[in-house]
């Protein structure tokens, strides 16, 4: 078996004083879609910001793609062909949707950003409408859309992605799941996903970890996750299947 | 009429050098939310770049006047723009991140240190310089009045708008401006998308020191004379116009320069020159008062 793509070991991290990742351990295969669920504040956001180097990591390591990208500036990493839609969204307000889709595509140089416009344009029509709005003033699923495309414009070896479903409609959130779904399909993208929905995040992934207080307390197949009892317990209460 | 048009003339080219220090307090207030109190003293230190390298152009026998100008301009914006990356680096940066009035402490500590430093290295006298390029055009000399269009305040207009017109088209279109705006709206995540912040930041003094160093060569021909000091006034008449036009907005800062300007002389010409400050002053707190954000700021709050 070849190494992960991504693989954590061991990492803590602090919000001053505050652990808020407690030695965490998570891998990323090539082609994975691999979801980390867990209550609010548990540390998941911290852990997609970690992978940044923002905070970075005081204990362990993290390993992208062959190289330690533990202590390495986040604008590097960013051009490392890893990309984030990050938690809340962050779409810039005062740029418009093209202008937003350009930052995504600085790291590639533009090199193929004709195409890749269309292409995003092609999986989300609506960007295409509202290409010169500017993004403050579109829509919560909107922006979302956007965040994904800023994210992919970049054309990155491994899509991290923060909540996508929250605050959103639930056919919404069904649209983007599948868009993701797809993607990973036909075109291999690897995707490490956090999610508080974890009934969908774990009928998407093909592995899943459980955090709580900073720590991995359960890791396995999606499937199997989301069939384990203490899961349903904490996770699918008052299930939606 | 004929003195209201000479009035409005000197209006403009009094505000395209307040619009001009404006930039860089709006800008760097856009990107790092801070007021860089030394941005009037790094104006101060253009223009003495600008005399200095004038004058040993002269000693060296060039004395062609449209070649030692442009010379002398882009000496003085190269060297004002090292002025302007140094203070960043040495007095702003190592305090990113600290409580929100280190800086800005700093920033007055700045301009203290570069008052002080001009003013030992140079001499506190006047520094003259001789008319560069007397004359200009005139008008209407028939009915009586006569209308004078310098060539130096052709030169200052001209060359405000070709600035600000290239200037604009930087930071709207090219990677380097969006790159700019992005950290500007949210520093975090441009990180993310690989932008690098700090060499963001530090390129944003840069081009506000560039831009007060041209106002600091037109200073000079204008007034012909500078000293230390200038930097105080011209930065804090700077500052207003930034306000006033909305901080952070860079039409703002150009609209906002030129408004000061213009009531500046306006009031001089008609009423007194002695409350010329109150004048501009007052105006700005008027409309501080109907519109909080400036004429084209932004309100704080936004649909997130």
């Amino acid at each position: 078996m070849s190494a992960p793509l991504l693989s954590i070991e061991g990492v803590t991290a602090y919000y001053g004083a505050i652990a808020a990742l407690k030695g965490v351990d998570v891998t990323v295969d090539e082609g994975e879609i691999v979801t980390l669920i867990g209550a609010n504040g548990a540390g998941k956001s911290t852990l997609m910001m970690t992978i940044f180097g923002a905070p970075q990591a005081r204990d362990g390591r993290i390993v992208f793609d062959g190289r330690d990208i533990t202590r390495v500036p986040t604008h590097d990493i960013a051009r490392m062909k890893l990309a984030q839609s990050p938690e809340g969204r962050r779409v810039f307000p005062r740029m418009t949707v093209l202008e937003n889709l350009q930052m995504g595509a600085a790291v590639t140089s533009y090199a193929h950003y004709d195409e890749d416009l269309e292409r995003m344009f092609a999986i989300f029509p609506r960007l295409k409408e509202r290409a010169s709005q500017r993004g403050g003033t579109l829509s919560g699923g909107e922006q979302q859309m956007l965040a994904i495309a800023r994210a992919l414009m970049s054309r990155p070896r491994l899509l991290l992605l923060d909540e996508p479903s929250l605050g959103l409609a639930p056919l919404i959130v069904k649209q983007i799941f599948s868009v993701i779904r797809e993607l990973n399909r036909t075109e291999g993208l690897t995707v490490f996903l956090v999610e508080q929905n974890a009934y969908h995040a774990l009928k998407l992934a093909h592995r899943g970890y459980v955090m709580v207080n900073g720590r991995i307390t359960l890791s396995g197949g999606g499937r199997e996750l989301l069939e384990r009892e203490e899961v349903r317990a904490a996770y699918l209460e008052g299930g939606r299947h | 009429m004929e003195y209201f048009l000479q009035q409005l003339i000197n209006g403009v080219t009094l505000g395209s050098i307040y619009g001009l220090i404006a930039i860089g307090y709006t800008m760097v207030y856009g990107i790092i939310g801070m007021i860089n109190f030394a941005h009037g003293d790094v104006f101060m230190v253009g223009a003495f770049l600008a005399l200095i390298v004038y004058l040993a152009l002269v000693a060296i026998g060039i004395t062609f006047v449209p070649l030692a100008l442009l010379i002398v301009l882009l000496v003085a914006m190269a060297l004002t723009a090292l002025y302007g990356w140094t203070v960043e680096r040495i007095a702003y940066r190592p305090l990113r991140g600290s409580f929100r009035l280190a800086p800005l402490i700093s920033a007055i500590g700045m301009s203290i240190f570069l008052q002080n430093f001009v003013q030992q290295a140079q001499g506190a006298r006047v520094k003259p310089l001789q008319p560069v390029a007397p004359g200009g055009f005139q008008f209407g000399a028939a009915d009586g009045f006569v209308v004078n269009v310098s060539y130096v305040q052709l030169m200052i207009v001209g060359a405000t708008i070709a600035i600000m017109t290239g200037f604009t088209l930087l930071v709207t279109k090219t990677s380097l401006g969006r790159a700019q705006r992005a950290c500007e709206q949210d520093r975090k995540m441009a990180a993310l998308l690989g932008v690098d912040v700090d060499r963001t930041i530090s390129l944003t003094f840069v081009m506000g020191a560039a831009l007060a160093s041209v106002a600091g060569l037109m200073y000079l021909l204008y007034y012909g004379v500078i000293d230390f000091y200038i930097g105080f006034v011209a930065g804090v008449k700077a500052f207003t116009a930034a306000v006033l036009g909305g901080i952070g907005s860079l039409p703002g800062a150009m609209l906002g320069g030129l408004l000061i300007g213009l009531i500046e002389t306006f009031w001089s010409a008609y009423f007194s020159v002695e409350y010329k400050d109150v004048a501009a002053f007052s105006i700005l707190a008027i409309v501080l008062i109907f519109l909080p954000s400036g004429l084209l700021g932004r309100p704080e709050v936004e649909k997130v």
